[in-house]
């Protein structure tokens, strides 16, 4: 029988291995970072359709990441959905100018918003909109466009050629 | 043609009396007020017996189950170009079903079988008689650290678990087949929610290390005493232990799903 101390001190050990796989779960795995707050700046912008786009969505510059989206809302005058994201504090020099837009990462990733900076030499800053938005691209409604487009493009010779 | 009917019957009211002296047990160990000073000594012995002496064959398994995950996922989704997509599968298949389950049906096979002997031996050997008659109570000292070292044992192997079958993943999945580490954890991160992941995969390991520790204990406690019913008693635990670990991970995993 092993003395009380020895169990004492194995089990403790037990114990924070299991707290350290805890942490490894939570942080490196599950990517839990809301514990700390991301330090930044919260900015709007409205776009006619957001796709696939869910909060926690990296927002990027040049395909860096320098936030995330916390808020998704439908506006009820515009119906339109207001996409609220928060910026890194260091990055603090985008323009006001620039204009935001939703991409897919690959053909079957997640969403993402992009922003390419403009020229303006004023910047956003907290609670500001981002004014120029493009929309997701919604795969079905690409695939809808080109079956409408190759079946007028059919039409037309046949039709020259009955003439 | 009566005998018959009249074993069917036995063996119906037997097996309701056997969950009846199975839920009076509990409630005999549950229902004693414990007395931490004297009873946390008595638990920290169970949880090394119970947790401490199964991290050897916990580790060594998920190693390997995180490794063969990771190859067996990686060869079918490289056939559709979507290699990337390995952290992600082996971390949600190993936090959600594998780590709780597998850890479980380990433990019943480790700790549960063990428990059972034990508990059974002493019964035997009429070492819970003889506390009786001193006037300590078998449940409390013998029974009650035992649940609780099997239920706080349990959810702790499972984080165990987890966290060594996702880094058995990355050994292969990176280092071996030359995925992009980068890749690998930030499609996982991106994938892999805490609460509704990991943390159900930790409230099933909670149930599953009550409900083996539980069903150990009394088969132990009602076992016939005899060497070939020590034997049977303990066979009995992993068999039964196994069956509810399995049915029970359906019932709470349609709840989680089901939105409970």
């Amino acid at each position: 029988m092993l003395s009380q101390r020895t169990i004492e001190t194995s089990v403790g050990f037990f114990l924070l291995a299991a707290i350290l796989a805890l942490i490894i779960l939570a942080f490196k795995v599950s990517g839990m970072t809301s514990f700390f707050k991301r330090e930044g700046y919260d900015v709007t912008a409205q776009f006619d359709d957001i796709g696939q786009l869910k909060i926690r969505g990296p927002v990027k510059i040049g395909g860096v990441t320098i936030g995330e989206v916390t808020n998704i809302m439908l506006d009820p005058k515009s119906y339109r959905a207001t996409v609220t994201m928060r910026i890194d504090s260091h990055v603090n020099d985008i323009p006001v100018d620039s204009s935001a837009s939703i991409l897919t990462a690959g053909l079957l990733g997640d969403n993402y918003i992009a922003i390419t900076p403009m020229y303006s030499q004023r910047y956003l800053m907290n609670g500001s909109e981002i004014e120029e938005t493009h929309s997701a691209m919604i795969l079905e409604k690409l695939i809808g466009q080109f079956l409408f487009k190759v079946g007028n493009d059919n039409k037309q010779p046949v039709n020259g050629a009955s003439k | 043609m009566i005998e018959s009917i009249s074993a069917l019957g036995r063996s119906g009211t037997d097996a309701v009396r056997q969950y009846g002296k199975a839920g009076l047990l509990l409630l005999g160990v549950l229902c004693h007020v414990p007395n931490l000073r004297k009873g946390f000594p008595l638990v920290l012995q169970q949880i090394y017996a119970e947790g401490v002496l199964s991290l050897l064959i916990i580790v060594v398994s998920s190693l390997f189950i995180g490794m063969v995950v990771a190859l067996q996922g990686y060869h079918t989704l490289v056939k559709f170009g979507a290699s990337a997509q390995l952290g992600p599968l082996v971390a949600l298949s190993v936090a959600r079903e594998l780590g709780p389950v597998v850890t479980a049906l380990l433990f019943a096979g480790r700790a549960g079988s063990a428990l059972t002997a034990e508990i059974g031996l002493m019964k035997a050997t009429d070492q819970l008689s003889s506390m009786e008659m001193m006037a300590i109570d078998p449940l409390r000292r013998v029974l009650a650290p035992r649940l609780w070292g099997g239920f706080i044992s349990m959810p702790l192997l499972t984080l165990i678990f987890n966290a060594v079958a996702i880094y058995g993943a990355y050994l292969v999945g990176v280092k071996w087949l030359g995925l992009d580490a980068g890749a690998f954890w930030s499609n996982m991160q991106s994938s892999v929610d805490f609460h509704s992941d990991v943390l159900n995969g930790i409230y099933k390991s909670i149930v599953f290390g009550f409900v083996v520790t539980w069903i150990a204990l009394h088969q132990g406690y009602d076992v016939n005493p005899t060497s070939a019913g020590i034997a049977n008693a303990t066979t009995r635990t992993v068999v039964y232990s196994s069956l509810a670990v399995l049915g029970l991970d359906f019932v709470l995993t349609a709840m989680m799903i089901g939105g409970w």
